[in-house]
């Protein structure tokens, strides 16, 4: 799931300012927002208690199913059409996926009400933990199921760095260094990766902006990278 | 011709040193340094942005060193450049008559003066090796022939203290498959430790430099043992210099006797005086190395 957390409230307020925004729409996301708990029910109720509370007027608020769904995000923005229509601006908890659905789908000005962060694991209830970067050229095979692109913070394919001590990681001390666990998991599965070099990696698989469509007749395009 | 290589190849105990080159443009600082240490190095490693500061770039600097007649060991680090930019800079070192080059991966930016930098990492120690080699041989990392090849001694840093140990060795073992044929070590505090390194690499035909690192005084035990990643002091140690009425004296004295148990056992030390530059003829001639 997309991990969210709050946007800083004085840069939300900025931007209701810059627009004169008297009155508010609200808009959350029924998908990870919720589970992240920054764009559920209960976040947008507090962020309407938080804008009322700087002399604004919340016209309404729709926790719609998920944000950033084209159709069922215009289908929200039609069931609340008379709410929009009279707020001055919309300010929208959901990842920035879900702000520029919603920007689409309404022609008052969208603000985004919280910071999009990571591809998350949910660990445990409200533990979330990035292990993908989802760079569409997957070293998993070679890595025992666990990314250095990702879970190293130099994102080192060939390591450990020099920093690692005691098998921890040098730069987030109080984690075990991922190459070591890389190493340790290969070895228990009798998969020594010997001394092979992996290559670097193949950035264009990962060009801006992506774009897959199952639509299409031949082949899929996927991250903006070459068809193969 | 590389006088480091040649040293090394007739099995000569070279001696390295380094230095930083400025933040600014102001050289003199760095080459008073140069003077100081250079006659006592086959060569001077000048690093590139170390501990992820921002510091007057390795190539220009490196060539500075050699104008003086040293002889530089390009740093390259992987953290600041892309692909395209380090094999840039490769070719541009070479032109510039520089033939030692140390290919490292670099600290985390998050650890340095400007944490708000991306740290590129495009590729990984062992992969610009590999390029490296590969352009010695005249070639790119796409394979397509350059005009005009390198001839790099290409140098990597060792972990002979790291654990776990046998991760590290692994690592050191690929990178001299990568093209390494020199490496230059973390501080070395376990003699006996270090000599078991040496049997374990030495197969490989790689030579192995081993770091000295000058205890100047309790402060930078501490930091040490609290910033500085992959490396501690052991207790014996540190307790030494903790105890010494003159701490500065007594690391003098510890580093003289790390040298000459190091010159039965390693290809040659680089010593790391950290800023007393004149401690090294000190530690030199008290370890018979120089006169």
């Amino acid at each position: 799931m997309i991990i969210t957390r709050p946007r800083d409230w004085a840069r939300i307020k900025a931007n209701l300012a810059e627009v004169g925004a008297e009155k508010v729409f609200l808009m959350g996301c029924g998908q990870c927002a919720t589970v992240a708990s920054t764009g559920g029910e209960k976040e947008i109720l507090q962020a309407k208690a938080a804008i009322e509370a700087t002399g604004r007027t919340v016209t309404g608020w729709a926790v719609g199913e998920v944000a950033c769904h084209s159709g069922g995000t215009k289908l929200e923005a039609r069931k609340h059409v008379g709410d929009i229509s009279d707020a001055d601006a919309v300010v929208v908890l959901a990842c920035g996926a879900g702000v520029q659905t919603v920007a689409d789908s309404v022609s008052k000005p969208v603000f985004p009400g919280l910071e999009s962060v990571f591809l998350g694991n949910v660990v445990r209830h409200g533990v979330f933990e990035e292990r993908c970067q989802m760079c569409g050229d997957c070293v998993l095979d070679k890595t025992a199921g666990i990314c250095p692109v990702t879970t190293c913070p130099k994102g080192l394919l060939n390591g450990p760095c020099g920093g690692m001590w005691g098998g921890m990681c040098e730069v987030l001390t109080d984690r075990e260094c991922a190459h070591v666990r890389i190493q340790r998991r290969l070895t228990e599965q009798g998969r020594g990766r010997g001394r092979a070099t992996l290559e670097p990696k193949d950035f264009s698989k990962k060009l801006k902006p992506g774009s897959v469509n199952l639509r299409e007749k031949k082949g899929t395009s996927a991250g903006g990278g070459r068809d193969e | 011709m590389s006088r480091l290589r040649d040293a090394l190849a007739r099995g000569e105990f070279v001696v390295t040193g380094e230095v930083a080159p400025p933040l600014g443009t102001d050289l003199s600082a760095m080459k008073a340094s140069i003077e100081r240490i250079g006659p006592y190095c086959h060569a001077v490693n000048v690093t590139d942005n170390q501990g992820a500061t921002l510091h007057l770039s390795s190539l220009a600097a490196s060539r500075a060193v050699l104008d003086m007649g040293v002889e530089p060991i390009f740093q390259q680090t992987c953290r600041d450049r892309n692909r395209l930019a380090l094999q840039s800079d490769l070719l541009a070192a070479w032109t510039l008559g520089l033939e030692n080059v140390l290919v490292v991966t670099g600290d985390d930016p998050r650890g340095g003066d400007h944490p708000q930098a991306k740290g590129v990492f495009d590729l990984d120690s062992t992969q610009l090796m590999e390029i490296t080699a590969g352009m010695n041989e005249g070639h790119d990392m796409l394979g397509r022939d350059l005009a005009g090849a390198t001839d790099f001694f290409i140098g990597g840093a060792v972990f002979p203290e790291a654990d776990p140990w046998d991760i590290q060795l692994g690592r050191a073992l690929s990178k001299v498959e990568a093209g390494a044929r020199f490496f230059q070590s973390q501080a070395i505090f376990d003699m006996e430790r270090f000599a078991r390194t040496m049997d374990e690499l030495r197969p490989s035909g790689v030579k192995v430099i081993a770091g000295v690192l000058l205890l100047k005084s309790p402060r930078v035990i501490d930091f040490i043992n609290n910033k500085l990643a992959g490396l501690m002091v052991p207790d014996h140690i540190a307790e030494r210099i903790r105890a010494a009425s003159d701490p500065a004296k007594e690391s003098i004295a510890l580093a003289i006797e790390q040298v000459r148990a190091l010159r039965d056992i390693a290809d040659g030390v680089h010593i790391m005086p950290l800023g007393n530059d004149d401690a090294v003829g000190r530690i030199l001639t008290g370890a018979g190395l120089s006169e």
